[in-house]
């Protein structure tokens, strides 16, 4: 009975979608999973993933035990960027191929709303890397913290934020910077405190404001 | 795996205890199963009453108050801990915690916390130890503290100093049995050209003679040579194990005032006797001790030479401090030091005068006058003379001001400074006959204002180092006049004593000082010790005690006075001990007077440590002021 289906997809991708008929509503009980991927270079249509980093928060606490750091196994090679991640094309870290890393990222994030910041160009990289297997787009709900931040209106000016700024603003000390993980674990931070200047403006803060304009 | 955010988190939890004490796996372990909590100020973490939470806290950053009701008890900040109790033990809150400012905690799961502790000892001991001091015995003990056994700072490897060196003791002691007589006995030492025999009985040690007892005993005529050796032997011997120290052995001579120690297989009288050590051994293996160094003060001829004297004397201070010898000993050791320096130089300098025209004596005030300066700080003193006809006053203070002038500047070649205030005797105002002083005492005492409490403060504790008796016991007897005609004089008393409250916390600002040269540093002395200082000069002139100078000693007799109180007045006797030594330390660190500290370069086990004792000047605060009713006069 398989030809009735449009294209057969691999168990771990169905194991995905399925996640999804859970529907998430409640600010408190949502799982989000901050993330942050370390590329080749800001080109997602030639660059490649280094590697990924993710942290959930629910519950307004963030929960390291819930996380996922993995490094990707390079064929190309951009040594230009090495400077700025540190991650040598044969570094002695343990390292999979990006269809594993694609295959843990989704058995970890399920159907949890997604938070990075410059949200775009994260998921561009994914949904790149899905394609390559052959995979549609991530199905998630995404927040991005730059975005979010211009919602809490302590801002004064229009123009992005940069991670950096608002570890500044938040006076968040900074380590780990360019890595996939510690930066996730910044975002993360900063998302905490952006939901708490939420919740101080309105005590009501449900999940759907986060996607809307207060 | 690799996992740079557990790995991070461990980073920052290694260093304060209990972490400290978990292995690098146990805690990898702990840090990859934390939750991150962010909390505005004024959010609740939890509330009084409320259901005990899975976790326990660790402030990251920013400040967490516990408060029971609305009274702020404790405050915690970067890597204090709290809300453990209620999870160790399974009941309710019973305070309520609460964001002083933003703060961001590390919660732990009571799960991974169980792990550690079934496999952990020492951090077992750790909670162990928390608990009971949370509970019973709130206060930090001086010497004892197991939380900090893994510290180094207690326990300092210093085998440098000969201090530390085993005692190199006689191996061949001479001794006699017991039925030997005077004259046997006395032969023994001489052919043997020796100072002590030791009397025993199946080996093991019962007495001892020395040459001092048969000077003062036999050869006075009292007691017939023909007499039995034990009727003049001094016993029960002070005994000791062969690996005693060079300072164990000073100070057990020092303790029992006594010159020969009896060295036996296990340090008891009860067995076999191996060794005897002099006081001569110890001045045979090195010269830095103090009875040597008295000697030497009273041989000087010259304040340049005691000034040698007295840098050898820091030397010695630095060593007993770096040992961990209690701190009341090495206090008593310095006081007879620079007490004896100042007799000198007080001989010296009458030496250069003609014969003073009346009796004096001359005082240490302040913390030399209470024995309690370790370092060379400031001198402070004061002289009082003999009532003389009114028409000679004048002509007798120009004497006494030309002698305290010269003892003065010798004072200050010795390194004592100069009083920047000029409590010195060379200031006219302190160089007063004893009917002065009296009404000065009396002015002080029924016309107080903040100045002259401040004075007080200062005066009040002082200790005779030169002179006549008499003259500073009449002094002491006003005081005590004016005080029970007055007795409101000790509510002011009192509230200079809590004007100072001990700080709650080592991070914020409001801690350190504020302004000034010392901006940013915590001030040990105002803070910590002149509080406990105070404390103990109110309750004892309070009691009209006498002859108490000394705030050890004077908390001591309150335990005696006011046994309802006692743990009280220990707990600030250690808290005390704990502050003294912290002076000593910074300031033979910084080579200052050690009272200025800087916070940020404190372990996290010394805040700790220092805040332990916090709890003691607190809670003699607090009696100060229901006693003298301290809250109505505000």
């Amino acid at each position: 009975m398989k030809w009735f289906q449009r294209k057969a997809y691999p168990d771990f991708w169905k194991n995905y979608t399925d996640s999804f008929k859970a529907k998430q509503n409640d600010l408190k009980t949502t799982r989000f999973v901050v993330f942050d991927t370390e590329t080749t270079g800001l080109n997602p249509k030639v660059d490649k993933i280094l590697s990924i980093g993710t942290v959930a928060v629910s519950n307004f606490s963030i929960d390291v035990a819930d996380s996922l750091e993995c490094y990707v196994i390079q064929e190309n090679f951009n040594a230009d960027t090495v400077p700025i991640h540190g991650i040598l094309k044969e570094g002695n870290i343990t390292k999979i191929t990006e269809e594993e890393a694609i295959i843990q990222f989704l058995n970890h994030i399920k159907n949890a709303v997604l938070i990075a910041h410059h949200a775009n160009f994260d998921i561009q990289m994914i949904n790149e890397a899905l394609h390559r297997l052959g995979l549609p787009k991530l199905k998630n709900k995404v927040l991005d913290t730059g975005v979010l931040y211009k919602k809490t209106k302590y801002v004064n000016r229009n123009n992005f934020y940069s991670l950096d700024e608002l570890c500044e603003i938040f006076k968040i000390t900074k380590h780990d910077r360019h890595t996939a993980s510690g930066d996730a674990f910044l975002t993360a931070l900063i998302f905490l405190k952006i939901l708490s200047l939420l919740k101080r403006k309105n005590s009501k803060l449900q999940l759907k404001h986060l996607f809307t304009w207060i | 795996m690799k996992n740079t955010i557990a790995q991070r988190i461990l980073d920052f939890l290694k260093d304060f205890p209990p972490f400290d004490l978990l292995s690098h796996e146990e805690l990898l372990s702990i840090s990859s199963q934390v939750k991150v909590l962010y909390f505005e100020k004024n959010d609740f973490v939890f509330e009084e009453k409320e259901e005990v939470h899975d976790f326990f806290y660790v402030v990251k950053d920013g400040a967490i108050g516990i408060y029971k009701d609305s009274q702020l008890v404790d405050k915690c900040d970067e890597g204090d801990i709290f809300g453990l109790r209620a999870v160790v033990r399974k009941d309710q809150y019973l305070l309520n915690a609460r964001a002083i400012e933003e703060s961001i905690i590390y919660s732990i799961s009571s799960l991974a916390l169980k792990e550690i502790i079934n496999h952990n000892s020492k951090f077992n001991q750790f909670l162990i130890e928390s608990f009971a001091t949370n509970t019973r015995n709130p206060y930090s003990n001086e010497q004892k503290d197991t939380l900090f056994t893994n510290e180094n700072f207690l326990n300092p490897n210093s085998t440098n100093f000969t201090e530390v060196q085993s005692a190199n003791f006689s191996k061949n002691p001479i001794v006699c049995s017991k039925d030997t007589s005077i004259q046997e006995a006395s032969i023994i030492m001489s052919n043997n050209k020796v100072g002590s025999i030791v009397i025993i009985e199946e080996n093991k040690p019962i007495g001892i003679v020395t040459d001092k007892d048969i000077r003062n005993k036999v050869a006075t005529g009292n007691i017939r040579i023909s007499e039995n050796i034990t009727s003049i032997m001094s016993f029960p011997v002070i005994t000791f194990s062969p690996n005693i120290t060079v300072s164990e052995a000073q100070i057990g001579m020092l303790k029992n005032d006594i010159s020969h120690l009896c060295i036996t297989e296990d340090g008891t009288t009860e067995t076999k006797l191996i060794g005897i050590l002099s006081d001569h051994d110890i001045i045979v293996i090195h010269g830095n001790n103090p009875s040597v160094l008295i000697k030497e003060i009273k041989r000087a001829k010259t304040a340049d030479e005691l000034k040698f004297i007295r840098e050898k004397a820091q030397v010695l201070l630095q060593n007993y401090i770096e040992q961990a010898i209690p701190i009341s000993f090495v206090a008593n050791i310095i006081s007879a030091i620079n007490e004896a320096i100042t007799k000198r130089i007080i001989d010296l300098s009458l030496l250069e005068l003609k014969s003073p025209p009346t009796t004096f004596s001359w005082l240490a005030i302040g913390s030399q006058g209470r024995k309690e300066q370790l370092l060379l700080t400031d001198q402070d003193n004061a002289l009082v003379f003999d009532d003389v006809e009114p028409t000679n006053i004048e002509e007798v203070r120009t004497y006494f001001l030309t002698l305290a002038k010269s003892i003065n500047h010798k004072l200050n070649i010795v390194g004592f400074e100069y009083c920047p205030a000029e409590m010195m005797t060379s200031n006219p105002k302190w160089c007063l006959s004893l009917t002065e002083w009296k009404n000065q005492f009396t002015n002080w005492i029924t016309k107080p204002n903040e100045d002259k409490i401040m004075l007080c403060t200062i005066f009040f504790d002082y200790d005779m180092t030169y002179g006549n008796k008499e003259l500073v016991s009449q002094m002491s007897e006003s005081i005590f006049d004016a005080i029970s005609k007055y007795e409101i004089f000790l509510n002011y008393l009192g509230l200079n004593a809590i004007k100072n409250p001990p700080p709650l916390s080592f991070f914020r600002n409001f801690l350190v000082e504020d302004s000034g040269e010392h901006k940013d540093l915590f001030d040990i002395k105002a803070r910590a010790i002149m509080p406990l200082v105070d404390a103990a000069r109110l309750l004892i002139l309070y009691h009209k005690l006498k002859d108490f100078n000394n705030t050890i000693s004077r908390f001591d007799k309150l335990k005696e006075i006011e046994p309802q109180n006692k743990d009280l007045f220990d707990s600030c006797i250690n808290a005390f001990k704990v502050f003294l030594r912290f002076r000593t330390q910074q300031g033979l660190h910084n080579n200052d007077s050690g009272r200025f500290i800087q916070i940020q370069k404190l372990s996290k086990a010394e805040r700790l440590k220092l805040k332990g004792s916090f709890k003691a000047v607190k809670d003699i605060q607090e009696l100060i002021r229901v006693r003298f009713k301290l809250s109505q006069i505000m």
